[in-house]
């Protein structure tokens, strides 16, 4: 069978050519409106963060970088060990090395508590699993997404610097904003 | 020899002593050259706000350090050239482009003869009875460069790019000048300063409009600027003529083609908009005029900038019959129009 190629052809629709005075209103009429449509640009202002000094606010829910917690009253930690956040990571970037709590060295406030504990910050996917999995609220999202390092090593994070007071220097969106 | 130098090229309007012609050429070379840099974060910054940014503003106080940085990148890079290139002409074309350019800027007029400590000196680099044609020479001299750039490049992009920008700026040259035509005949004289002061009362933006409008669109295509900068097209050229170049030559282009863009200006506002005059028969004081001339150019170069954020690009068969269809015979009828005005009264 041989190929047609006129019933491959598809026609160029092409509206009405424009007469003279038409042509000349499409030359100059639609060039004075793109004229006007940039210049209200410049009117408006820009729209541009100045990134490093100007952050975009987050919202309560967003999730950045984690952290642990302590008991207000006794200062012990929450995680108790019980590696359900590195179970339930699926990145995988989750070490515990859990340990036994003794009368004189109390880390946490169950039996055991976190010996080792670290997030490795270039693996995780920010998916929030951890905090779901967590039985004790011991690790939540923060705010902060300014993890860049020059080191991979320096991106894993140890428990010291997780249970530390973050640098909050995100912004958080206020409400109804 | 000063003879020769009193009288250079062709009878000068008026000449003065040799040692104030070479000042006053140092003047305006450092002037016209302090422009480009001005030009150019004004065209970044103008963009930038055109789109919703801001622009450069990290280099120095408000990015105004910005174009000493570009230029400062450029000329500490490597010279280097391909192998398939023909060197002396490699090397020459950027040199004639800001010749050229350089060239052009000696008969912008920025006032006329004025007296300054007991000398008459005129505000221009020279005036000579055929300026307008004088300052169409060196525009042709110019595609010299583009050309022997491209091809002394020993690039197919390059040449290619270079044939684009010679094909197109040898069209609309012709529209160019066959818009200024009307200007001419009106005010009788090829002399710019003779020009500005035929303008007296009515500036020929009034009764040149249709030259005026030929002559800016074609300006646009003269100096490769957007809507019709085909001669760079990135997407399909990977450049254009200046493919191949870098560094300090690269920066020599770029130099010429916004001093260019300045020399155009300057030009329409010496043709249209009355060069040093002020209107409502506001006479300033001497002093004032090169700043009044150096305002209605900007005002030409926002223009500029302002359509360069505008238009897309045109389609290249759209750019040629633009020219030789609409361009050339609207400037041709103006030219005839205008003559016959001219002869009726």
């Amino acid at each position: 069978m041989t190929w047609d190629p006129g019933a491959d052809v598809v026609e160029v629709q092409r509206g009405p050519r424009p007469g003279p005075t038409r042509g000349a209103y499409r030359a100059f009429g639609e060039t004075l409106r793109g004229l006007k449509t940039t210049f209200a640009r410049v009117v408006e202002g820009p729209h541009t963060l100045q990134y490093p000094e100007e952050k975009v606010p987050v919202y309560p829910r967003f999730r950045g970088r984690h952290k642990l917690h302590r008991f207000e009253d006794s200062g012990l930690e929450k995680c108790v060990g019980c590696s359900l956040c590195a179970a339930a990571c699926p990145a995988d970037c989750i070490r515990v090395v859990a340990a036994e709590n003794t009368p004189d060295h109390r880390v946490s406030a169950g039996e055991r508590y976190a010996a080792v504990y670290e997030i490795n910050m270039s693996r995780c996917i920010f998916c929030g699993y951890c905090e779901v999995a967590c039985p004790f609220d011991a690790i939540t999202m923060g705010h902060d997404f300014e993890l860049s390092d020059y080191n991979r090593s320096d991106l894993i994070f140890t428990k010291e610097m997780l249970l530390a007071e973050p640098l909050e220097r995100t912004p958080l969106r206020a409400e109804g904003e | 020899m000063s003879a020769v130098l009193a009288a250079p090229l062709a009878v000068v309007g008026y000449a003065e002593p040799v040692w104030i012609q070479l000042l006053k050429a140092l003047v305006i070379f450092a002037v016209g050259f302090q422009l480009i840099p001005v030009v150019l974060l004004l065209e970044r910054k103008l963009l930038g706000r055109f789109q919703g940014r801001y622009g450069p503003n990290r280099v120095g106080p408000y990015g105004l350090l910005q174009p000493i940085a570009d230029i400062a990148k450029l000329l500490h890079k490597e010279q280097f050239r391909p192998t398939t290139s023909v060197g002396f002409l490699f090397a020459l074309a950027p040199v004639i482009s800001v010749f050229a350019a350089v060239a052009t800027l000696a008969i912008i007029p920025f006032g006329n003869t004025v007296d300054i400590g007991g000398t008459e000196v005129g505000l221009y680099g020279i005036d000579v009875p055929i300026g307008i044609l004088y300052a169409f020479a060196f525009g042709a001299v110019a595609f010299y460069g583009l050309m022997l750039g491209g091809w002394a490049s020993g690039s197919k992009y390059s040449f290619l790019g270079a044939m684009r920008a010679a094909a197109q700026l040898i069209s609309y040259e012709v529209a160019q000048g066959m818009a200024i035509v009307g200007v001419v005949i009106s005010a009788g004289t090829l002399s710019m300063t003779q020009i500005v002061e035929a303008q007296q009362g009515m500036w020929y933006v009034v009764p040149q409009i249709v030259g005026f409008v030929v002559f800016m669109v074609a300006s646009f295509a003269e100096t490769n600027r957007a809507p019709f900068d085909l001669a760079e097209a990135d997407a399909e050229l990977v450049g254009g003529y200046n493919t191949e170049y870098g560094g300090g030559r690269f920066a020599s282009f770029f130099l010429a083609e916004y001093l260019n863009v300045i020399l155009v200006s300057g030009i329409a506002v010496t043709l249209f908009l009355g060069g040093w005059q002020l209107p409502f028969g506001i006479d300033p004081p001497h002093w004032v005029w090169p700043f009044v001339v150096i305002a209605k150019m900007f005002l030409f170069i926002l223009l500029f900038i302002w359509v360069r954020a505008t238009l897309p690009r045109l389609r290249y068969d759209q750019l040629m019959s633009l020219g030789w269809k609409v361009l050339l015979p609207v400037a041709t009828l103006n030219a005839l129009v205008t003559a016959i005005v001219v002869v009726l009264e």
